[in-house]
């Protein structure tokens, strides 16, 4: 699992690839949470297109930053979800906290 | 019910075996020939109990995690995960989607949900004091063979 970043302005891109466990969870919130906490961005994306498997331990991660941008008065978008993430996603009720992107980004 | 093969793992509850577990588990049933979307449902539960075992077994200190696989009559596939910790003293409460004892940890408390959403049954036998065992079973859909 490896994250990169990209600030542009107020708004804060956060690229996952790889595969998300409670191992791997632990270090991208350490590092995700330390780019906030410097950049206070108004908007977090965090991007999926990379990510090949994710348990719950993923739910959790996005509902803790979430909760962070919402600390600091900013918003959560979950770009690029690959279809194979899809179900577990939706189960998770992060639909309605309307941060899901439908649609991958062309 | 027939046994066509098997295969027991134990190892060690750290969070870097929670990757090994779920990779074993999907290579040792490569064999059934599963679809891309059977192998990722098997692995995302299996990554589910073991976590589990990981988290909330063991407390900060290290035990033992043992999963058995077994593939049996008509393609269907039993995993077992058990633990030998701490327990669960309420597996109805637990089982609960949104219910987790650990949300400082950022825990979803979806763990079951998602067990009991991506295999066709979970059952859980737990003793305070004694450990956890969860079963987890799948019928991996047999393949059209082109003869
Ligand atoms: N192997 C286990 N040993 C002890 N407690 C467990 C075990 N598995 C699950 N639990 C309990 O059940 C709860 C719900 O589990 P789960 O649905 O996976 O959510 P989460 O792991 O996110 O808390 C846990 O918070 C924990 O209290
Ligand atoms: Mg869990």
């Amino acid at each position: 699992m490896s994250a990169k970043t990209v600030l542009k302005g107020n708004e804060l891109t956060v690229y996952l690839t790889g595969e998300i466990d409670h191992h791997s969870a632990r270090n991208i919130r350490e590092m995700t949470d330390s780019m906030i906490q410097q950049s206070q961005p108004r908007l977090l994306r965090l991007n999926f297109s990379g990510v090949s498997f994710m348990d719950s331990s993923g739910i959790g991660l996005i509902m803790g930053r979430y909760r962070m941008m919402k600390l600091y008065g900013g918003d959560l978008r979950v770009i690029n979800v690959p279809s194979g993430l899809r179900r577990i996603m939706e189960m998770s009720g992060l639909g309605s906290l309307n941060v899901l992107e439908s649609e991958v980004d062309s | 019910m027939n046994v066509h093969n098997e295969m027991t793992l134990t190892f060690e509850s750290r969070s870097a075996n929670e990757a090994f577990a779920r990779t074993a588990a999907a290579a040792f049933l490569m064999q059934l020939d599963p679809t891309v979307g059977e192998l990722s449902e098997i692995k995302t539960a299996v990554s589910e109990a073991v976590t589990n075992s990981i988290v909330h077994a063991y407390g900060n200190n290290i035990g033992i995690v043992r999963m058995n696989v077994r593939i049996l009559d008509n393609n269907q596939v039993c995993i077992r995960i058990k633990d030998s910790g701490c327990g669960i003293p309420d597996i109805r409460a637990a089982m609960e989607p949104l219910f987790t004892t650990a949300p400082e940890e950022e825990r979803a408390g979806l763990g079951f949900a998602v067990m009991e959403n991506f295999c066709d049954s979970v059952s859980v036998r737990s003793r305070v004091g004694k450990g956890t065992t969860v079963t987890l079973r799948k019928t991996i859909s047999p393949r059209v063979s082109d003869v």
